[in-house]
């Protein structure tokens, strides 16, 4: 399992990649893992305002319907439209192509308490034990 | 704490991804849902159901007592024979399905399902009639499905018995590779040619891994229970605890074939079911697929003209169809090919048609 050192993560399971005053937001390799194959992903709509801890979308699995749990308060400059045919695509590249939503952040100090890499692979350690 | 089958450490070794379910620690899959699900359409699957409950009849009344028990008609199993049916209570919802193997006369196997079997146990030794010894043996026996069009090619070099000329849902005493006594029985839940092996807990892992590595070379893959509901929920089948409750009838659940009402003497529900019958049921079990985007689920509202008229049983994205299909209850105007509702999900309603079942079609 992969937990590149240039992202940080969430409880969630989610990863963060801050550009700027912008978030790339997706769901980690393990969360992928655990789903298993990914048939369904419902987004927010551009421009939609979100919130710490609001759910921003929804991961389905065959079996299973997560929702996405937004680490950040913000506006949603961008999703991921390509993962409405392509789902799987989180499956395949969790952190490149199956890139969720973008976040234009709106409070830079919710990004303080988002995990570091190592951090969040110990949580995960955890958690799996 | 969940219990284990006799081929739980085989899962961990083969990387399953364990889940419980009803008690037990269950693979959900090996590699993927996706992938296993195709592979037992397309060539075999290997499913540990150990966690399933067998309760054995045994005397001059086990027929007696499985007659009166269950709905589909039992005398007319010949030995080495086996049906579904259905057990029902008084007033005529399902306590459980289950498939019967009659061995001889004097002695039937209830295969149930693994939440089920101490209800149906307690049940049915309430309710007992006849002179019949009857035994909890869920213990005594591992369950190994086998599944799909390369089953009975592979099953057949590894059994002493005439495995392709043996019909579906027949079933033999044999033994595997002349050593393992086993039962073999020409029955599935996939909708897939198929064979389920009884064997004794202590000769299943052999028996996996033999099916496995012959298998492995001609597609067979290790199939969890992940699939093992997208396959049967693409047939329509019904599964206990969604489709059949104690809150649904055998008649609007689409299970009428199973009843025989008209069979000799009496048996727990038919009063029930006759008066069912005589007054027309009001719901109907349908199969449908989306016209909107969306994966219906198990509890989901089916909505028409603005108010709530049925619910989902199951629900998932069909692995062979590659589109969402669901199953559920509606009121009769609804219930014909074509009809269309909306199903609620999350909040947003989103259509439905109903459509022919099976979904899936070989």
């Amino acid at each position: 399992m992969e937990f590149p050192d240039n992202l940080l993560y969430t409880k969630d399971h989610e990863w963060v990649r801050v550009e700027g005053g912008m978030v790339t937001i997706g769901i980690t390799d393990y969360a992928q893992e655990q789903l298993g194959d990914i048939v369904f992903i419902d987004l927010p709509s551009k421009g939609q305002d979100v919130s710490k801890d609001d759910t921003f979308g929804v991961v389905e699995s065959v079996k299973s319907v997560s929702d996405c749990f937004s680490p950040i308060t913000g506006k949603v400059v961008d999703i991921n439209e390509d993962l409405a045919e392509n789902p799987a695509m989180v499956n395949e590249d969790c952190y490149g192509d199956g890139w969720m939503v973008r976040i234009e952040v709106k409070n830079p100090a919710e990004i303080k308490g988002l995990m570091k890499a190592s951090e969040y692979e110990s949580f995960v350690k955890e958690e799996a034990a | 704490m969940a219990k284990h089958t006799p081929l739980y450490e085989d899962h961990v070794k083969l990387g399953a991804k364990m889940v419980e379910f009803g008690g037990w620690n269950m693979p959900v899959f090996y590699s993927g849902i996706i992938d296993e699900h195709l592979a037992v359409r397309a060539k075999a699957g290997l499913f540990d159901v150990s966690h399933m409950g067998e309760i054995e009849f045994v005397g001059p009344g086990a027929l007696e007592c499985a007659e009166y028990l269950t709905v589909n008609h039992v005398a007319s199993l010949q030995d080495g024979q086996a049906h579904y049916s259905i057990l029902l209570n008084e007033r005529g919802t399902v306590v459980d399905d289950l498939i019967i193997y009659r061995f001889n006369a004097n002695r039937f196997i209830f295969v149930v399902n693994a939440s089920n079997i101490e209800k149906d146990f307690e049940w049915i030794k309430a309710h007992q009639r006849g002179n019949a010894q009857i035994t909890n043996r869920s213990g005594d026996f591992a369950l190994i499905a086998f599944q799909g069009p390369m089953a009975a090619p592979i099953l057949k070099n590894v059994v002493d018995i005439a495995l392709d000329a043996l019909p579906s849902f027949n079933f033999r005493q044999t033994s595997f590779e002349n050593r393992d006594a086993c039962i073999v029985a020409r029955t599935g839940y996939t909708g897939e040619d198929g064979f389920e092996i009884f064997c004794a807990p202590k000769a299943a892992s052999t028996i996996w891994q033999t099916l496995l590595e012959i298998g492995k070379p001609k597609g067979v893959v290790p199939a969890g229970l992940g699939c093992r509901d997208t396959l049967r929920l693409e047939m329509k089948y019904s599964l206990y605890g969604h489709e059949i409750t104690d809150e649904t009838n055998p008649l609007e659940a689409g299970l009428g074939w199973v009843v025989k009402l008209d069979k000799p003497g009496d048996f727990i529900g038919k009063e029930a079911l006759l008066k069912v019958k005589q007054e027309g049921f009001k719901r109907k079990l349908i199969g449908f697929k989306m016209t909107d985007r969306g994966i219906p689920r198990s509890g989901c509202d089916i909505i028409a003209e603005g108010k709530k008229v049925g619910f989902v049983t199951s629900g998932t994205m069909s692995p062979s169809l590659k589109e969402p299909i669901g199953i559920g209850y509606v009121p009769l105007e609804y219930a014909r090919e074509g009809s269309k509702f909306f199903i609620d999900i999350r909040g947003g309603q989103r259509q439905a048609i109903v459509v022919k079942t099976p979904f899936y079609k070989r």
